[in-house]
């Protein structure tokens, strides 16, 4: 879709520099944008995309560089400036309102929004002609993740922008929601609207996008067609190593560890999810992986497993034993541990030092606990050896969880519950919002870990992940689990049927709208 | 025993006005709430204002400047908040604490040369013909202006959290602030207006009580009004027109239990006392709790500190 040569492009920016105490967020960054161009930006955490956009969108000032739009200087000093002059941005962590519904979220997102009835009635017009079903009246507390980034696109088209900013937009949508999506963005391209894509998953930049940007560290690597090269040279050239995918020895599976029958839980919280009759089993050395769009009962399968909710005692049975109605402890103590997803205050206490954090679930298998009283010195060199073994980089073990980044505090809450050799780990979202290169050290601390025979549990949205790291794979949807299939030769169709196919939204409909 | 001594009428009159500090405080801190921030310092602001509002009204002979003054000199300490916790990113929870104490104090001080004065006194609006229905006239029709301000301010906050922009922009900003100011949103400026509110709205109170309810100045008068008007946002969910209900219960009960009182029920008075805190609680906790929604109606962003990280 790109102009003509002559053409001045849509967005040029120059020489765009941030810094931050202690880092150089964008060192001198340069690239354009042409009219109805999908352009996309990949960079690992960290690499500055955000701050980039951030610039562009007004919400924050850059240090040095200008930046140019339909070929007038272009220098926002506020996120309404931004979308006067055209540009909408969809945030990576959705900014809206929960307890407010679909017209007032998209109302606040706009500079002059119509009285809410004649706003409703846009929305549904909107919503309709792009394939992308909301009701306007619905609490955004109650919407799957997949409709509340519709509400977040739908805010963003209401204004007729002309260059559509998204970050990270497919990490929360099923296979099916993704093409949904897709099929969207390249209507609005088509219809002149230039996207500006941001992503680390390159099959999707190399599926939509025309042209990419590639940020290391604050800078521009590289700007290349991206479907002139493969995923692979992509990441290298994003992470400026080589990679070297997991793997191992696929070994036999020995007998069952884990094993669960007609595991029902009711959701505590409004909007909570109940589980309903989970059944599986698990043998030693077996990955097992779970799949399923956030919400569908993974935060309740994951209290139920690890023992934070206890339920009958014949519904689970380790090792032949049950222990349903065990409490976490207990569970540890027999060799069941877990890895919650929220590494920030359920999996880690964030004012607490990486010793404190490692003695709260190390206590009990690495009796680091005597007598009622704590064994510092054997607490700090577990807390050392946990950092040494999985690279965790951080000035030193008495530092707060908090002041970690995100992919070194993952590895640290992995690697706590791996040291303490479990029988059977259960990991939720083990690499959400990790870099590439951390991401593939977790997933080869978990392969390792069952090749030593222990069983693992896998519960992740990231499907590229589970499909590069399972045995076998279920699929969690509205509470329910699917019975375990191999994971070897799943195509990704049967996948999303597993999933439970699409919110809202059946695919035909969006193949009409967006045809 | 003699219950002939209270009259109904009488009892759903004088409750109107033992409810009306109340919930000119109650409606105030609802606001500031609602925009995210936990203002602990309500008792202290009513005080202030109660004194402030006395002072001025004894100096000037004017009770309609005294309320003023109160209103000015509620949201002048509450600006000493706002400054603490949203510039200086002080805990909300101290901070409110502390107001609460400094209030106190700054009002015996203040106060120390008006004890046992009267101060002038409030006109009463009678309002043409409706005050003359029977029954009803009495009842709801001939109060002190003030009344019929903190009704109206009421319908006013509802009307501007559930139909403006403005009070859409507020209820977004306690919502999500980090959301709000990604949206572009003044999200400091907002609270700080929200708390001034807030602070006037409790001044207005206090001066309530010492120029027309009792009228009188005397140390420590508030008596605790400040922390039911904070409870009963609680546990209204933080809807206005429960407020009301809450406030206006309470009062109820708090007459009530006074003229029970005088009538010499056989119920120890420490009982009779702490009934007006214990049904308005139970009340208002039936209420809230028969949706089952849990403490969904809190604004999220509520008591937590907020700062812009770019």
């Amino acid at each position: 879709m790109s102009e003509a040569d002559g053409e001045p492009p849509l967005l040029v920016v120059e020489g765009l520099t941030k810094a931050y105490p202690g880092v150089l967020a964008n060192d001198h960054v340069s690239f354009s944008v042409a009219h109805g161009e999908v352009h996309a930006l990949l960079g690992e955490n960290g690499a500055g995309k955000s701050t980039l956009v951030k610039m562009i969108y007004g919400l924050v000032r850059p240090d040095e560089g200008r930046m140019m739009l339909e070929g007038r200087p272009y220098a926002p000093h506020r996120p309404s400036d931004a979308r006067r002059a055209g540009v909408a941005m969809v945030f990576q962590h959705f900014s809206l309102f929960e307890a407010l519904n679909v017209a007032e979220n998209i109302a606040l997102g706009m500079e002059d929004p119509p009285p809410q009835g004649e706003l409703s009635a846009r929305i549904r017009e909107v919503s309709v002609a792009y394939g992308l079903p909301l009701d306007p009246e619905r609490i955004v507390g109650e919407l799957s993740a997949g409709e509340r980034q519709r509400v977040e696109i739908i805010r963003c088209l209401l204004q007729n922008p002309k260059l559509l900013i998204m970050d990270e937009p497919t990490s929360v949508l099923t296979p099916q929601e993704v093409e949904i999506l897709f099929r969207t963005l390249r209507k609005l391209s088509a219809e002149g609207t230039a996207i500006l894509y941001i992503s680390h998953k390159l099959e999707e930049v190399i599926d939509l996008c025309e042209n990419a940007t590639i940020l290391r560290h604050g800078k521009v690597v590289a700007t290349c067609n991206p479907r002139e090269h493969s995923a692979r040279e992509l990441a290298e050239l994003m992470v400026g190593e080589i990679l070297t995918p997991p793997h191992r020895e696929r070994a036999e599976l020995g007998d069952v560890v884990l094993e669960v029958r007609g595991l029902s839980l009711q959701a505590t919280s409004h909007f909570g999810t109940s589980l309903k009759d989970i059944c599986f089993s698990l043998r030693a050395g077996e990955v097992l992986g779970i799949g399923g769009v956030a919400g569908n009962g993974q935060d309740e399968l994951l209290a139920a497993l690890s023992g934070e909710r206890p339920t009958a005692a014949d519904t689970i049975r380790l090792n032949g034993q049950e222990i349903g109605a065990l409490g976490p402890n207990e569970r540890r103590a027999l060799g069941l541990l877990a890895a919650p997803e929220e590494r920030l205050g359920h999996a880690a206490a964030p004012d607490m030092s990486l010793t404190e954090n490692a003695l709260l679930t190390g206590a009990v298998r690495e009796r680091l606990v005597r007598r009622g009283l704590i064994d510092w010195p054997r607490s700090r060199a577990f807390a050392k050896r946990i950092t040494e073994v999985f690279d965790v980089r951080t000035p030193g073990t008495e530092v707060p969880a908090r002041a970690l980044s995100g992919g070194n505090l993952q590895k640290f809450v992995i690697g706590r519950e791996v040291l303490q050799r479990p029988e059977v780990l259960v990991v939720n979202q083990p690499t959400w919002g990790v870099d590439a290169s951390a991401a593939a050290a977790i997933r080869q601390a978990i392969l390792d870990l069952a090749e030593g025979g222990a069983g693992v549990i896998v519960i992740s949205q990231d499907l590229d992940e589970l499909m590069e790291i399972s045995d076998t794979f279920a699929a969690l949807n509205e509470g329910r689990l699917s019975a375990p299939r191999p994971a070897r030769g799943l195509s990704v169709e049967e996948i999303g049927l597993m999933l439970g196919g699409v919110h809202g939204a059946k695919v035909e409909e969006g193949a009409d709208a967006g045809a | 025993m003699d219950y002939s001594a209270i009259d109904p009428a009488l009892l759903l009159a004088t409750l109107m006005i033992s409810a009306t500090p109340i919930l000119l405080a109650a409606i105030g801190e609802l606001v500031v709430e609602k925009a995210g921030v936990l203002n602990l310092g309500v008792e202290g602001m009513m005080i202030t204002g109660a004194i402030c509002g006395f002072a001025i009204a004894v100096e000037s002979g004017n009770p309609f400047l005294g309320l003023i003054a109160a209103a000015l000199a509620g949201a002048a300490l509450s600006l000493v908040f706002a400054f603490l916790t949203q510039i200086l990113l002080s805990n909300q929870v101290a901070t409110g604490l502390a107001l609460t104490l400094f209030g106190l104090g700054l009002s015996s001080l203040i106060g120390k040369p008006y004890a046992g004065i009267k101060p002038p006194a409030s006109p009463r609006l009678d309002i043409p013909l409706l005050s003359d229905i029977p029954v009803l006239g009495p009842i709801l029709f001939r109060h002190d202006p003030m009344v019929y301000v903190s009704l109206a301010l009421v319908a006013a906050v509802w009307f501007f959290l559930k139909y403006t922009r403005a009070g859409l922009i507020l209820r977004a900003v306690g919502e999500n602030h980090d959301a709000a100011h990604a949206l572009g949103y003044k999200v400091v400026r907002i609270r700080f207006l929200a708390i001034m509110f807030g602070g006037a709205c409790a001044g207005l109170g206090g001066a309530y009580l010492s120029l027309i309810r009792v009228p009188q100045w005397t140390e420590g008068m508030t008596a605790g009004a400040g922390w039911i008007a904070l409870a009963l946002v609680v546990f209204a969910s933080w809807r206005p027109w429960r407020v009301l209900l809450g406030a206006y219960l309470f009062g109820g009960i708090t007459v009530l239990q006074l003229n029970l009182q005088a009538a010499g029920l056989a119920i120890p008075v420490e009982y009779l006392s702490m009934s007006p805190y214990i049904v308005t609680i139970l009340v208002l906790v039936y209420i809230s709790a028969r949706k089952g929604r849990g403490n969904l109606d809190a604004p999220a962003s509520l008591g937590r500190t907020f700062h812009a990280t770019h």
